[in-house]
């Protein structure tokens, strides 16, 4: 996706605003929600991005060369979409915390 | 000025706190990546609220307000209005409100909307029950459905939303799916460069309100329009036009096997609905052979 | 400056056309209608350049309004009745956002039981959302105050949406001679709309009313009370520099022959004349009388209203609405506020309910019981003053055999 036009940038001078305005962007770890998470067989995975698509917090990006996947780990909410969608079953749901998690 | 306290993915913040499987972060992400940082937002309270942010935090990257639950299409009228009053006619004035704001209590400012033909783009994602509050029904939920104000299921079948959009004879409307992320872009893209009153009606299934895993919200969304009950179409200047005839039309088992919310349901509450459908279906032909 | 002849509607429209809104959306109910007919009038024959969004509701019509604002225009919008009842919830936002939409408000009755006809209770109803508001006693001051209230509300230390209420028919459908500036010593007074807070601009982003949480909700109500405080003063200057402008004085209370008085009515909205022409009467036969009206209600001029009345010994204060279950009328509420601790004896009087007339008629009872009140004749005043005797008594209808 195209990187928005008002991307980081320095610290305007600041100015008081009244009333219900949003203004800093903000995150929630939605990473420890996870009670699994995806694991990919790399022989299997054809890189095709299904899972990338799909991703609801979009948080799966495809590589072109070595390993195809990696996982951004801060928001992966361990819903399972991904291994569910994939058309090769290159991605297979383990526990949390578990050893295969935690090499 | 918006300060960045995370980087975005797209125009969305990285970690929202929609339900695990929940899938309006994907309709979000791709309507504000087609429709780029010149886009303003209207969102009414429901589950898209989590996008208008909360106190100081703000979740999206493009300017926005979040209205009443009746009013998104009313306050994008003023918007757009407003803009174009100062010779800006390129900012997109987009709402992204739920079902309940649409079909429901926002039917009537959505119909002046359209019927003024107004420059906005209307996208409701339906997840068919007020899911926010805790699933209770909206018109919009389909027949059989338990949700909490329709506990042994709804007696009655859904609202009609594209037909009542095409009644208006809006400029653009279509229906899209979670279910296939390239068919909404592409229908997002075309409804950005159109000018006038467009309206896209997405399914997005509630692992939370229909009682599914949330690793299967894409399967119960593909299974929607292969039995029928979630049908793909385009309407354009007076024409429409269908998608794929579904493989499964009126054959609700498998779609209703895969939710509680259809436990309750027996064959003669599926004999119907699938009749439903189907009638809905044959009705849909004969307009697109028009 | 010219003399022109306007009715209510008339002026009010005049006086957005001075302030050359760019968008404007407005849904006719009665007696508001001819604002709505002339505002599309004025801009079909671009006397006005504006948007003019032909909305489905007043709750859209306020919606509107408040989108548009967001986007840096100056927006027009009027109301009555029900209407500003539909209105409300959106009111609120337009108030909570800071959004200093201008509304002429023709007041009429609130449902049920159904009327066209003038009271104040749909705005007594919104007396606490959050909004200014000015009550007229004159067409002149239809045209006047909506022109200052453009000044009030947008002022960068208030910020805060204003009515211009005018009761219906009375005014609203009454012609008298306005004097009218012209464009441009209107536009020298108003200026253009500047954006001053928030606003919906994709070079400059911001999330505009998303859910507040306890921990800050309190501070910006807060917020909203002070521009409620810098509106009491500002409403001041505005109304200074209006004077040395345009020669006309306007006050946020009237006094009138109070400097002696024992007794006094309050008033509020188009019944002041006849107050007035009550006193002068009374007055010549002797008798110490004086009004004060009360043009501005929000905020409410409670240390003016003390100091008018603190030494008049008996005090009517008229409300023309009901305030049911109240201890008294809306007004009466915040006048016995104002002069707690102060001598003047205080009674309520309701009427001129859905365009009943007050007439002198009225004020000389009025007055009647104040006076005798004063005397130490009576004890208690007839709050209802123009309601019949028979009133629990007016339909009977036959029963079935």
């Amino acid at each position: 996706m195209s990187t928005p036009r008002n991307t980081p940038m320095n610290t305007p001078r600041t100015r008081k605003v009244l009333g219900p305005c949003s203004h800093v962007l903000v995150a929630a770890r939605t990473g420890s929600w996870r009670t699994e998470r995806p694991k990919a067989d790399e022989a299997l995975c054809v890189r095709c991005g299904t899972c990338a698509r799909y991703c609801p917090t979009a948080c799966i990006t495809v590589h072109r060369e070595g390993p195809p996947l990696s996982f951004d780990w801060d928001y992966c909410k361990g819903c399972g979409i991904c291994a569910n969608e994939c058309p090769k079953q290159a991605l297979t749901m383990i526990a949390e915390g578990s050893e295969e998690a935690c090499p | 000025m918006l300060t960045y306290k995370v980087q975005p993915k797209g125009a969305v913040s990285p970690g929202m706190n929609t339900c695990q499987g929940c899938m309006i972060d994907v309709i979000f992400r791709n309507a504000l990546d087609v429709l780029g940082p010149d886009t303003v937002l209207v969102i009414p309270p429901g589950c898209a609220a989590q996008f208008s942010g909360c106190g100081p935090e703000a979740s999206v990257t493009v300017p926005g307000i979040q209205g009443n639950l009746e009013n998104s299409a009313a306050i994008a009228t003023g918007i757009a209005r407003g803009f174009r009053h100062q010779g800006n006619e390129h900012t997109h004035v987009v709402v992204i409100a739920g079902d309940g704001g649409t079909v429901d209590i926002g039917l009537q400012s959505l119909s002046g909307a359209m019927e003024r033909n107004e420059n906005i783009l209307y996208i409701c994602y339906d997840n068919e029950a007020y899911m926010n509050t805790g699933v209770q029904g909206s018109s919009s939920t389909p027949l059989a459905a338990s949700t909490t104000t329709t506990p042994a299921g709804k007696p009655v079948n859904s609202k009609d939303l594209i037909q009542i959009v095409m009644a208006h004879h809006v400029p653009y409307a279509a229906t899209a799916s979670v279910a296939n992320i390239p068919d909404l872009r592409r229908k997002v893209e075309k409804a950005r460069d159109i000018r006038g009153c467009r309206v896209l009606h997405v399914m997005s299934p509630c692992p939370t309100g229909w009682g599914y895993p949330p690793a299967k919200t894409v399967e119960v969304a593909r299974e929607a329009i292969n039995s029928g009950a979630w049908v793909l179409l385009e309407y354009e200047e007076g024409k429409i036009r269908l998608g794929k005839k579904p493989s499964d039309l009126g054959h609700v088992e498998k779609y209703f096997a895969l939710q509680k919310r259809f436990r309750n349901a027996d064959e003669e509450d599926m004999r119907r609905a699938g009749a439903h459908i189907a009638e809905r279906y044959a009705w849909l032909e004969k307009m697109a052979a028009l | 400056m010219s003399v022109k002849l306007f009715d209510g509607n008339s002026a009010a429209v005049e006086a957005i056309r001075l302030a050359r809104p760019g968008v404007i959306a407005a849904y006719p109910i009665t007696p508001q209608s001819g604002i709505a007919e002339r505002l599309a009038d004025e801009v079909a024959d671009g006397r006005i350049r504006a948007e003019y969004v032909r909305v489905e509701s007043e709750h859209t019509a306020m919606s509107v309004a408040v989108g548009a604002q967001l986007t840096g225009v100056r927006v027009a919008t009027a109301t009555a009745s029900v209407g500003l009842a539909l209105m409300h919830e959106v009111c609120g936002v337009a108030a909570g956002c800071r959004v200093p939409i201008v509304m002429p408000v023709v007041n009429r009755s609130l449902a049920s039981p159904w009327s066209l006809w003038c009271d104040h209770s749909d705005t007594m109803a919104e007396r606490d959302t959050g909004w200014l508001q000015y009550y007229c006693a004159t067409v002149q001051e239809v045209l006047d105050l909506t022109l200052c209230a453009y000044r009030i509300a947008e002022h960068g230390d208030v910020l805060t949406p204003a009515m211009v209420c005018l009761d219906g028919f009375f005014l609203s459908h009454s012609m008298q001679r306005v004097e009218t500036p012209s464009d441009e010593e209107a536009w020298t007074f108003v200026g253009p709309y500047v954006r001053k807070n928030m606003y919906l601009d994709p070079e400059d982003v911001m999330f505009v009313n998303a859910l507040c949480p306890t921990f800050e909700h309190t501070e910006m109500k807060y917020q909203q009370a002070v521009g409620f405080e810098r509106a009491a003063e500002v409403t001041k200057d505005v109304f200074s520099e209006f004077e040395r402008r345009f020669g006309r004085k306007l006050s946020t209370v009237e006094c009138y022959r109070l400097e002696d008085a024992d007794v006094a009515v309050v008033t509020i909205g188009s019944m002041s004349g006849a107050a007035r022409y009550v006193a002068d009467q009374l007055r010549a036969a002797g008798v110490r009388a004086g009004v004060l009206r009360i043009c501005m209600f929000r905020p409410f001029p409670a240390e003016e209203v003390r100091q008018a009345l603190k030494n008049v010994k008996v005090v009517g204060v008229v409300d023309r609405s009901s305030g049911l279950g109240a201890a008294q009328g809306p007004v009466c509420s915040e006048v016995k506020a104002a002069c707690y601790g102060e001598s003047p004896r205080i009674f309520s009087f309701i009427g001129g309910i859905a365009g009943r007339d007050i007439s002198d008629i009225s004020f000389r009872r009025i007055f009647g019981e104040l006076q005798e009140v004063c005397e130490g004749r009576r004890d208690v005043c007839t709050r209802w003053f123009d309601a019949s005797e028979d009133a629990m008594n007016i339909r009977e209808v036959e029963t079935p055999c």
